[in-house]
């Protein structure tokens, strides 16, 4: 399982990248693991604004649609219309596949979120094996 | 994995280990591998381009034997028993008097005095006392479940590949035929061409103790043909894909044979069964709901229990729904009013969203070459 230094994490597994006051979001490699071939990701739509935890989309995997959770506060500004057609993307390349950018209402959530040691430690207590 | 100490697990688990990457479900009390590295897509597509081997002893089997067991199965099941040949298996449905459906199941005649009944892991409890508390003649009834492994070897090329590492004909078991007994491997089997997964493809019985050096003598043998183990991840899309029911979906206590559309297997002409009255009765008057393929129009994935709308009315509910991997498209099998038609347009409520849809054909997939 592949866990990037440089990337924030959330107990729902989803990552995030900050570039410039924007926070990519995707889902981990634990988790595109766990869910199998995915088959579509239904994208939120762009303007909306969330709260950290809000429930803002689904991905669909062969067996099952599971929630995708924000992991941030903010406004979405952009949606990766790739997984539009591709939504295996996410199996092939889970840090590369953002699903969704939010610009920061509350930038301080970041450092609430879990660096790369921690979230590497948090999976293990999953019960991955 | 192995978390849960309730589950009951098949005579093959141990193997699993051997393979990366299987992953477990509870799948009716069973703990079972719903894939295993390849995926259930790559797994999906192994079956339907070449063969892929599924442990399925989870399955139940039901012995009913004695001198009026022709007539007790018969009694029991919607299907015509009595116009059976000798190791010949048919698929049929087991109702109660209402026309609900006990379970559906394979019945392999063996003599008008034996049958064995094949039938669903979540039901086998539920059959058994069934059966057991509808005899009204001379018959013994044995649930075996216990006492054997199945193992179901299925794909376009399943006969071509088996047949390298077995010493009988694979082609001399017909479709819907077995034999019993023949050995794979020294070990005693019974072998059927049957099968869940729209695929030619085989069915092998074994006793539990033998069933480890079966699976893993086909395993070790076909290594080099590809041949992919499967989980019931892509049991249920290749099932689905052939419009094949699964109990608890498209056939259950509340759904009808008749409503499912499997009529085929409802001999409405022959003698006394239980919950003909009703059956005739539906055939004769039609059914307010039945089972129609949809096909996703907007994007979206329709899933079990999803509802389905037209023109902002409820009309009924998915049975099942997936991504089907030969079509590459979103499709479901949905119970709904008799009176759509074939390129109606309904919605289907996803997330919250009504999405588009078309009523389309089915089955969603079929192989023209299998045998029939």
């Amino acid at each position: 399982m592949e866990i990037l230094k440089n990337l924030k994490y959330s107990k729902t597994h989803e990552w995030v990248r900050v570039e410039e006051g924007i926070a990519y979001v995707g889902i981990t490699d634990f988790a595109q693991h766990a869910l199998g071939d995915i088959v579509y990701v239904e994208l939120p739509e762009v303007d909306s604004e969330i709260a950290k935890g809000d429930e803002i989309s689904n991905i669909e995997s062969v067996k099952a649609a599971s929630p995708i959770f924000s992991p941030v506060s903010g406004t979405i500004v952009k949606v990766n219309e790739d997984l539009e057609d591709d939504a295996e993307l996410i199996n092939h390349k889970p840090y590369d596949a953002y699903i969704f950018a939010v610009e920061l209402s509350n930038p301080e959530e970041i450092e609430e979120l879990m660096d790369a040691d921690q979230y590497e430690e948090f999976c293990e207590t999953e019960g991955s094996h | 994995m192995g978390n849960d100490q309730n589950l009951k697990r098949t005579p093959l688990y141990q193997s699993y280990s051997k393979y990366a990457g299987a992953k477990f479900v509870d799948f009716g009390g069973w703990e079972l591998p719903v894939q295993f590295e390849a995926g259930i897509i790559a797994e999906h597509m192994a079956v339907r381009k070449n063969a892929g081997m599924f442990d399925v002893s989870h399955m139940g089997e039901i012995i009913v034997e004695g001198p009026d067991a022709e007539k007790y199965v018969d009694y029991l099941v919607t299907n015509d028993v009595k116009s059976m040949e000798e190791y010949q298996v048919i698929y049929t449905l087991m109702c109660y008097p209402d026309g609900g459906v006990v379970d559906d199941l394979l019945v392999y005649k063996y003599s008008k005095k034996k049958y064995l009944l094949v039938v669903n892991a979540s039901n086998v409890d539920k059959d058994y006392e069934w059966i057991v508390k509808n005899k009204n003649c001379a018959v013994s009834i044995e649930n075996i479940s216990n006492e054997i492994v199945q193992i179901a070897f299925q794909g376009p090329k399943a006969e071509q590949i088996l047949q390298k590492y077995v010493n009988f004909d694979l082609s001399s078991i017909k479709f819907f035929h077995f034999k019993d007994p023949v050995q794979i491997n020294g070990i005693d089997c019974i072998v059927s061409r049957t099968g869940y997964t729209g695929e030619d493809g085989f069915e092998i019985y074994v006793g539990a103790e033998q069933g480890l050096r079966v699976w893993d003598y086909i395993y070790e043998k076909t290594r080099g043909d590809n041949v992919l183990p499967c989980g019931l991840g892509c049991r249920d899309t290749l099932r689905f894909e052939a419009k094949l029911p699964l109990y608890g979906h498209e056939i259950s206590k509340d759904i009808t044979p008749i409503e499912a559309g499997l009529k085929f297997f409802v001999k409405l002409e022959k003698d006394n069964f239980i919950g003909k009255e009703v059956l005739v009765n539906q055939v004769q008057n039609g059914v307010k709901r039945s089972l129609k393929g949809l096909e996703m129009i907007d994007k979206g994935v329709p899933r079990s229990g999803y509802k389905v709308f037209k023109n902002g009315k409820e009309i009924g509910f998915i049975t099942t729904g997936s991504y089907s991997p030969m079509l590459d498209k979103n499709v479901a099998l949905a119970l709904i009013e008799s009176s759509l038609k074939l390129n109606d347009e309904v919605e289907v409520e996803i997330h919250g969203k009504l999405k588009k849809a078309i009523l389309v054909k089915t089955p969603f997939y079929k192989n023209t070459k299998k045998e029939n």
